[in-house]
């Protein structure tokens, strides 16, 4: 039952999908839209079939940047949202600044950093971490915060040492928070690692973009474009899979819930 | 006479420097399960935080085997009303948390912690995850991860309020005749006073505010005790004894 309820929550966006290709191939081919403003989904296909080792390679190093990023912000994350609980001093310091900071627009910041950094990837890597840790600080930080007060107290009457309460309560009661800040900020991060690529760099799908563009090669600039919203798409999905390895008890519940329904 | 195990000094509570409870004196012996009765918010879970060593006291001592234990925690297990079972957790690894926290070595806490399953009512449910325990079995896994802690001096905070009545009434059973087979000194919330005279060997009660010990009742018939004192003569006495005292507050 749970089987066919999710083949038919896949069929309308697959047909929606579906209808807006077709459409678009439509407009192209009776020449409704000029094929320099808008090059065909065909034309788009061959491009990304012809041009697929060169967006590898520039794929390799975008995600190269991502992935640091992402690690480090995690680490970070965990870093910041450990000790904010902590001391709660540097928690009324440290909250309204980063909520301030979040205001700070990352275009804005981008070419700063590649000022700041150079052309490598220093600066790509540096606007992942900026754009990703706030989402993932502050869902880790509600799950520490969160943790019910009675299950400490009665880690503590049990003789419980600090890291132990985060152990055993603290840290899973985080988890749901830090993975839903996760999905988003896979996203984020190629993204960001992009938008840093176009203000200069030698590889990355972001210098290709730029390229293509000033060459006017729509067709690739739609592949690259096809590219990166499928790369997102995948490391949300390997985000899901590894919430569901790292939190089984609550899929077991949810399973349940379903089943009876 | 069985040995006092636990036992409390003139204990003083403030909470926002009003006076909760006023030089409570009470004691525990050996394999004794003494209840403690009194309206809500008199009082009654600051005096388990305190024995427990969550909270210290403005003064007075707790003593456990003679040793001042006051604000130590770890050292007499506590339950609450919540089963406070982590979701996180199968029902085993809950179970072994006290000894995890005092150190063991997991596989070792693992097989210490199976060995009870079958006494408390939970065999099979090891593997499973506290949301698809009912509620009963919770309440008993709670009640051996609290025995696990320590077997000599339990406290109990309201542990089968949050059963419904024929649930609770077997939970009674099962505990009395649990009760037979291991000993375990244990002091009881409750509010529920069929309860209180069902299970305890003696009953404090409080009233205030703030809260102190007005009287002590000692609960004649030998346990455990079976259904039949329900109805005595003798069990609506000591229920008529208590709601007057009650209310005398
Ligand atoms: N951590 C705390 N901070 C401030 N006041 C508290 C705290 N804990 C309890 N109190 C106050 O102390 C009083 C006694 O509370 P307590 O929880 O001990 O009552 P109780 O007898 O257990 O009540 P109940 O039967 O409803 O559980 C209440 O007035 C409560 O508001
Ligand atoms: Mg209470």
């Amino acid at each position: 039952m749970k089987k066919s309820a999710n083949i038919s929550n896949n069929i309308y966006p697959a047909l929606l999908l579906a209808t807006l290709f077709v459409a678009w191939y439509l407009a192209t081919a009776t020449g409704l839209v000029p094929g320099f403003m808008l090059p065909s989904p065909l034309d788009v296909l061959r491009a990304f079939i012809d041009s697929f080792s060169e967006l590898m390679r520039h794929a390799r190093v975008t995600l190269t940047e991502a992935f640091t990023g992402l690690g480090l912000s995690i680490i970070l994350a965990f870093v910041i949202a450990l000790l904010m609980d902590r001391f709660e001093g540097l928690y009324k310091a440290l909250h309204p600044l980063l909520v301030i900071s979040q205001t700070i627009p990352t275009v804005a910041i981008a070419p700063l950093l590649v000022l700041w950094l150079g052309y490598d990837m220093a600066p790509k890597i540096a606007l992942v971490v900026l754009t990703c840790f706030f989402p993932m600080t502050i869902s880790l930080l509600g799950g520490f915060k969160g943790s019910d007060l009675d299950a400490i107290n009665l880690m503590r009457a049990m003789g419980a040492k600090k890291w132990q309460i985060y152990r055993y309560i603290k840290l899973p009661n985080a988890l749901p928070g830090f993975f839903s800040g996760l999905r988003i900020s896979v996203s984020y991060a190629i993204v960001g690692a992009v938008i840093a690529e176009w203000l200069g760099g030698n590889s990355g799908l972001g210098v290709y973009m730029t390229r293509v563009r000033k060459s006017y090669a729509f067709d690739k600039m739609f592949a690259v474009i096809f590219l990166i919203a499928f790369l997102s798409l995948f490391l949300m999905k390997g985000v899901e899979l590894l919430e569901k390895r790292a939190m089984p008890w609550v899929f077991t519940t949810r399973e349940e819930e379903w089943q009876e329904n | 006479m069985k040995k006092v195990r636990l036992e409390t000094h003139n204990i003083c509570k403030n909470y926002a420097g009003e006076l909760i409870i006023k030089d409570i004196n009470i004691y525990l012996r050996e394999n004794e399960l003494v209840s403690l009765l009194g309206v809500s918010g008199i009082g009654k879970s600051t005096l388990f935080n305190v024995i427990a060593g969550v909270t210290a006291p403005e003064a007075g001592q707790v003593f456990l085997d003679g040793r001042d234990i006051t604000g130590q925690a770890g050292k007499v297990s506590y339950m609450q009303q919540k089963d406070l079972l982590q979701p996180h957790l199968k029902v085993l690894d809950n179970v072994a948390l006290p000894l995890f926290i005092r150190g063991m070595k997991k596989s070792k806490a693992r097989t210490e912690a199976l060995k009870y399953f079958e006494d408390f009512g939970i065999a099979g449910t090891e593997d499973k995850y506290p949301t698809q325990l009912s509620g009963g079995m919770r309440q008993r896994a709670a009640l051996l991860r609290t025995y696990l802690f320590s077997r000599d001096v339990a406290l109990f905070d309201e542990p089968f309020s949050a059963l419904d009545a024929i649930t609770k009434r077997a939970m009674h059973r099962w505990y009395l005749a649990l009760m037979e087979r291991i000993n375990m000194a244990a002091l009881f919330i409750t509010h529920d006073i069929d309860e209180a005279i069902l299970l305890s060997d003696r009953i404090y009660i409080m009233t205030g505010p703030p809260g102190v010990i007005a009287s002590e009742l000692i609960i004649e018939p030998p346990r455990p005790r079976g259904d039949d004192f329900l109805v005595s003569d003798a069990f609506l006495n000591y229920k008529r004894q208590i709601i007057k005292l009650l209310s005398l507050a």
